[in-house]
C-alpha cells in the first residue's frame, strides 16, 4: 500500500495546554497573547464563509474592534447551508436535572467519536456550550419553549439526556439568523465588509503565513486578490464530493483544498457521515437528497418486513411479520443508536433483500404507535413540518402510510488539521467549523455540529486569535507582489482551462459518476480490493474531465457551470485522498467501516494499537504519494473501550 | 411526461431580455421543478446553447435562494418554495412560463437570478438585537410566555425568499419587514431597541425603491412560510407607538 503515500513525520498539536483538562481552556486563554482594543482596527481578518462558524466569528471579530472581510458564496449570508439544519443543538445545561453535566457531555462525545478525537478539545467545547445558548436567546432566536416560559430540550441521537435545544425543525435557520443578524450589525457598524457572491478560488501565502485569498466575483467574473494579516476558513464540509447528499447544491472543498494544496494539513479525510434517516432517491435525475430530521427516531419505530419480497401495504403487515431490527439489535437504545449503526442496520437489511420502496433500498418509519400514544396533534406539533415536507417530495401522507426512509451522506468529520486554537499547519490560517477536522473524531453525534459551529465562531477562535494577531499587523501587500499575483494568475489560467476543453460531457455527468464511485468503495462499507478499484477510476475519471469537460460562456459574467467545474476538479483530487485514507486506516471506527475489520456480530471494530492517531495529509502533487504525518491520540481520561450500544 | 417551457432569458442587468420556447420531455412526476430545470439545461449545454440561470441552494425549501415566478405566481401553484414544488403539479403537455422576480428593489442580474441585497440592507438597518458576544446572562434568567416565544417563532421562520416583493402589486417588502420586526418585537429582549428598530427599518425599506404596502395580501398568499398579514398589522402598531413616544432616532 505504501506505494499509495510516503509516511513523513508524526507532528503535534503544539498548543494543546497540560494539566487537569478542567483547566485547559482557562490556561489557554490566560498564556494567549492579547491585543489592545486600539490597536485591534490596525488588525484585519479574512473570513471565508457565512454559516455558523464564520457568522460567529465576523461578528464577534467585529465586535472586538478588528477590521473584518467576510465572503460566501450565495446572494446572501443568510442561505448558508446551516440554514438547514433541523434537529438542534447540545448545551450542558443539565435544566432537565436528569444528570447531564460538562463531563457527560465530554464522555458521550468522545466516546461517540470512537476515541478518535482530542480530549482537550472536546471537553472545551462541552464546556463552552453553555454560553452557546446564553448568547442566542440574547440575540433573540426563539427556542422552543414549555408553558412555564423556560426552555424545552429533546434527547436526540445516542445519548440518554435531553440536552438538546431546539426551534421546531428549524434550529439552524434560527441560529444562523441570530448569528447572520449579528453580522449585519457590524455591516452597518463599518467593521465588517460584507462580499455576498465571491467564491475564494485561492489560497495567499507570504513568506510561510496566509495573507490573502483570490476571490471570483461571480457576477462580473472579476479575479479579485484582497489581503488580510489572517484568513479564517469556515467554508463548511465536502460531502457533495458524494454528488448526492444532504447538503446545499453548492457545497464544496474548494476553499480547504485549494489551502491544502498550499500547505495546510488534511485531516481524516476519510470520516464521513452517513445519516440514517433520508428520504430515498427517487429517480437519476435527482440532484440532492433530503435529511429528515433523526428526532423522528424519538417518536418513530423504524422496521422492515421479517421476509424479502413482502409486498403487502405496510399497514397490512401484522405486529409478527415486522422486524423492529434496531429494538431487537440494541435493546437498550433502540430506535436511538448513533447515526453510524443505524445506518449500517439499514444497509445491511436492504442487502438481505429485505428494503421497501422503489429498489428495495428503503426501511419503514413507523408513527403508528407514537399516534396511538400521543394523539396526532401532539405528533404534529413535535414534527408537523418534518411530515410536511416528506409529503411534498414523495407525494404520500406520513400520518397515514410509514415513512420511507434511507441513509445518505451528511457530514463530514474530516478537514483541515487545526491545532487547539484552531490554526492549521499554514501560521495564519485559521479553519472553523465543519471545515475543520477537530472535535467529532470518527463520528459526530446529534446536535453536535451546530454547537461546535458556535462555539469556534463566537468563543474559541475570538480568544486564540489574538495570540497570532498580537505580533501584526504585518508588512502590506497588494496586487503586485509575487506571490498574490502568482495566485491569480494561477486562478485565471485554470478558468481559462476549463473554458477552452469544449469537449462533450457536462460538469454534472462528471460529478454523478465520481459520486457513483464513491458511494460504491468508500461510503457506508469499505475494502481493500473496493478503495484500490475506486483510486484508479477515480484517476481516469479526472483525466477524462481535463479533456472532456464542456464549460459553455465566458468568465466574465454570471457563469453557474463554470463555478460547478471548479468545485469538481478540486472533488476529483479530495476523492482520490480519501479512499487513500480510508485504504491506509485498516480498522473500523466511527463512520470509517472497513469490513476487514469487524466484530463476530458485525459490529466495528477498532485497533488501538496501531490507529489511535489523526491522519494527517500532505499535498504533493496532483496524483502523486501525499504524505501521511500521525498525531498521536491519548486519553487521559475516557477510558478507551470498544463501543457497545447493545 | 412532456413539458413546454417559456422562459425568461436576460444575458445581464442592462440587457433587455426576452421569452424563449423550450421542450423538455420524459419529465417524470416525481422530480423537483428545479430537477426538471436541470435536465433542461444538461440538454442545452449539449447542443451548446447557454444553460439558464437561476438561484437555488439547499433545495429543501429553507435557504430561500430559489424563487421564480411560475405562470404568473411567485413560486407557482402550491404555496411552497421552488425547489418544493414537484412536477406532480402539473399535467402532460403543459405550457409553463417562468420568469424572475420583477420589483424595482430586485434588478435581474442574469436571466433568472435577481439581487436581494436590499433585504440585507434592511437587517442592518435595525434588524437585530444588540447583544455582543460573552454579555449574555444565563438563558433561563428571563423566561418567555410560550405563546410569545411561538409568534416569535412563526415570525422568525421568513427565508428572505422575496416571494412577497415578487407578488405583491406595488413591489412592497412590507411583509418580510413585518415578520423581522414582529420576531424580534414579541421577545423581551427586543424591547430595548423595538421603538427604534421599526422606524430605521421602514427608512431603510423606502430608500430600497420598494413601493408602499396598501394592504392588498397577494404578499402573505405566495409566502411559502405562511408570514401572516398581521405582521403588517404588529408593525403599524410599533411604528405609531414608536412616532408617538418620540423616541425613535
Ligand atoms: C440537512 C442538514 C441538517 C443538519 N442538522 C443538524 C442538526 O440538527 N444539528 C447539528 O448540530 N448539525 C446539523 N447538521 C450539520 C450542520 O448543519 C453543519 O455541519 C454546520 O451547519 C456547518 O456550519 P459551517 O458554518 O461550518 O458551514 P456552512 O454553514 O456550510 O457554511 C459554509 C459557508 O462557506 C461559504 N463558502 C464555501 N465555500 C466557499 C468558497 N469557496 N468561497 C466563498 N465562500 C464559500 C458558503 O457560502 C457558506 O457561507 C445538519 C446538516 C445538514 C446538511
Ligand atoms: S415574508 Fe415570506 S415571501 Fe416574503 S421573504 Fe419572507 S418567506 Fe419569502
Ligand atoms: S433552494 Fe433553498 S429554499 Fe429553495
Amino acid at each position: 500500500m505504501t506505494e499509495l503515500f510516503i509516511e513523513g513525520d508524526p507532528i503535534r498539536d503544539e498548543k494543546a495546554p497540560e494539566g487537569p483538562i478542567e483547566e485547559r481552556w482557562d490556561k489557554r486563554r490566560f498564556s494567549a497573547k492579547l491585543v489592545n482594543p486600539a490597536n485591534r482596527r490596525k488588525l484585519s481578518v479574512i473570513i471565508v464563509g457565512t454559516g455558523l462558524a464564520g457568522a460567529s466569528a465576523a461578528a464577534t471579530l467585529g465586535e472586538a474592534g478588528y477590521q473584518v472581510t467576510s465572503f460566501c458564496y450565495q446572494d446572501s449570508p443568510r442561505r448558508a447551508h446551516s440554514i438547514a439544519a433541523q434537529g438542534g443543538i447540545n448545551a450542558a445545561k443539565n435544566y432537565r436535572n436528569d444528570g447531564d453535566s460538562i463531563y457527560r457531555l465530554f464522555y458521550d462525545t468522545v466516546k461517540g467519536g470512537d476515541f478518535r478525537s482530542r480530549e482537550s478539545n472536546v471537553y472545551r467545547l462541552s464546556q463552552v456550550s453553555v454560553e452557546i445558548i446564553d448568547q442566542c436567546v440574547a440575540q433573540g432566536v426563539p427556542f422552543a419553549r414549555e408553558y412555564g416560559g423556560l426552555l424545552d430540550n429533546r434527547s436526540f441521537g445516542g445519548v440518554q439526556v435531553s440536552r438538546t435545544f431546539y426551534a421546531r425543525g428549524q434550529t439552524g435557520q434560527q441560529l444562523l439568523i441570530g448569528a447572520y443578524q449579528a453580522l449585519e450589525r457590524q455591516v452597518a457598524a463599518g467593521t465588517v465588509q460584507m462580499h455576498t457572491r465571491h467564491e475564494m478560488l485561492e489560497l495567499i501565502v507570504v513568506d510561510g503565513k496566509a495573507r490573502g485569498i483570490v476571490a471570483r466575483d461571480m457576477v462580473t467574473g472579476e479575479i479579485q486578490t484582497h489581503f488580510a494579516d489572517a484568513v479564517v476558513l469556515a467554508t463548511g464540509g465536502y460531502g457533495n464530493v458524494f454528488y448526492l447528499s444532504t447538503n446545499a447544491m453548492g457545497c464544496n472543498v474548494t476553499a480547504s483544498w485549494r489551502a491544502h494544496r498550499k500547505g495546510a494539513l488534511f485531516a481524516n479525510p476519510c470520516y464521513t457521515q452517513i445519516h440514517p434517516t433520508c428520504i430515498p432517491v427517487s429517480g437519476d435525475y435527482q440532484s440532492k437528497l433530503t435529511l429528515m430530521s433523526e428526532s423522528l427516531r424519538n417518536d418513530g419505530r423504524i422496521w422492515v418486513p421479517k421476509k424479502g419480497d413482502d409486498k403487502r401495504d405496510p399497514r397490512e403487515i401484522p405486529e409478527e411479520d415486522r422486524d423492529y431490527y434496531l429494538e431487537r439489535l440494541y435493546p437498550a437504545f433502540g430506535n436511538l443508536v448513533p447515526r453510524d449503526i443505524a445506518s449500517r442496520a439499514a444497509k445491511n437489511v436492504c442487502d438481505e433483500g429485505r428494503g421497501v420502496g422503489p429498489g428495495g433500498l428503503g426501511v419503514y418509519l413507523d408513527f403508528a404507535d407514537a399516534i396511538k400514544r400521543m394523539g396526532r396533534p401532539a405528533v404534529e406539533a413535535k414534527y408537523g413540518n418534518l411530515f410536511d415536507m416528506y409529503q411534498r417530495i414523495t407525494g404520500e401522507n406520513p400520518y397515514e402510510v410509514p415513512m420511507r426512509i434511507y441513509p445518505a451522506v451528511h457530514y463530514t468529520m474530516g478537514g483541515l488539521w487545526v491545532d487547539y486554537d484552531l490554526q492549521s499547519s499554514i501560521p495564519g490560517l485559521f479553519v472553523t467549523g465543519e471545515a475543520n477536522f477537530s472535535d467529532h473524531g470518527a463520528n459526530r453525534l446529534g446536535a453536535s455540529a451546530l454547537m461546535q459551529g458556535l462555539a469556534d465562531g463566537y468563543f474559541v477562535l475570538p480568544n486564540t486569535i489574538n495570540d497570532y494577531l498580537a505580533d501584526g499587523p504585518f508588512e502590506k501587500l497588494d496586487e503586485d507582489t509575487p506571490e498574490a499575483k502568482e495566485a491569480a494568475e494561477a486562478v485565471r489560467a485554470r478558468i481559462d482551462t476549463l473554458l477552452s476543453i469544449k469537449g462533450d460531457r457536462t460538469v454534472d455527468s462528471f460529478h454523478k459518476e465520481l459520486g457513483q464511485i464513491m458511494w460504491d468503495y468508500c461510503g457506508m462499507e469499505r475494502n481493500e480490493e473496493g478503495l484500490r478499484k475506486a483510486i484508479d477510476r477515480i484517476r481516469e475519471l479526472r483525466d477524462e474531465f481535463w479533456r472532456n469537460v464542456k464549460v459553455l460562456g465566458e468568465n466574465d459574467e454570471l457563469n453557474q457551470a463554470l463555478e460547478k467545474a471548479g468545485r469538481v476538479a478540486d472533488f476529483f483530487e479530495l476523492a482520490e485522498l480519501m479512499c487513500i485514507d480510508a485504504l491506509h486506516r485498516r480498522e473500523s471506527c466511527g463512520g470509517h467501516f472497513r469490513a476487514e475489520s469487524q466484530t463476530e456480530d458485525g459490529e466495528a471494530l477498532r485497533h488501538d494499537d496501531e490507529f489511535a492517531y489523526v491522519a494527517a495529509w500532505e499535498f504533493t502533487e496532483t496524483g502523486e504519494q501525499p504524505v501521511l504525518h500521525k498525531e498521536p491520540l491519548e486519553y487521559e481520561y475516557v477510558e478507551m473501550k470498544q463501543r457497545s450500544y447493545k | 411526461m412532456n413539458i413546454t417551457l417559456r422562459v425568461w432569458r436576460q444575458k445581464g442587468r442592462d440587457d433587455k431580455g426576452r421569452m424563449v420556447t423550450y421542450k423538455v420531455e420524459d419529465v417524470s412526476p416525481d422530480m423537483s421543478f428545479l430537477e426538471m430545470l436541470d435536465v433542461l439545461n444538461e440538454k442545452l449545454t449539449l447542443e451548446d446553447e447557454d444553460p439558464v440561470a437561476f438561484d437555488h441552494d439547499c433545495r429543501e425549501g429553507i435557504c430561500g435562494a430559489c424563487g421564480v415566478v411560475i405562470d404568473g405566481v411567485a413560486h407557482g401553484p402550491e404555496t411552497t418554495t421552488t425547489c418544493q414544488l414537484h412536477m406532480r403539479s402539473f399535467s402532460d403537455g403543459d405550457v409553463i412560463t417562468v420568469e424572475p422576480w420583477r420589483a424595482k428593489a430586485f434588478p435581474v442580474v442574469k436571466d433568472l437570478v435577481v439581487d436581494r441585497s436590499a433585504f440585507d440592507r434592511i437587517i442592518q438597518a435595525g434588524g437585530y438585537i444588540s447583544a455582543p458576544t460573552g454579555t449574555a446572562p444565563d438563558a433561563h434568567a428571563m423566561p418567555v410566555p410560550k405563546t410569545d416565544a411561538d409568534r416569535a417563532f412563526d415570525a422568525a421562520t421568513c427565508i428572505g425568499c422575496g416571494a412577497c416583493v415578487a407578488a405583491c402589486p406595488n413591489a412592497s417588502g412590507m411583509l418580510f419587514t413585518a415578520a423581522k420586526v414582529t420576531h424580534l418585537g414579541m421577545l423581551p429582549q427586543g424591547q430595548p431597541e423595538r421603538e427604534a428598530r421599526v422606524v430605521n427599518m421602514l427608512n431603510q425599506h423606502d430608500e430600497e425603491d420598494f413601493g408602499g404596502c396598501t394592504n392588498i395580501g397577494e404578499c402573505a398568499a405566495v409566502c411559502p412560510k405562511g408570514i401572516p398579514l398581521d405582521t403588517i398589522s404588529q408593525l403599524n402598531r410599533d411604528l405609531l407607538g414608536s412616532l408617538a413616544s418620540g423616541k425613535a432616532e
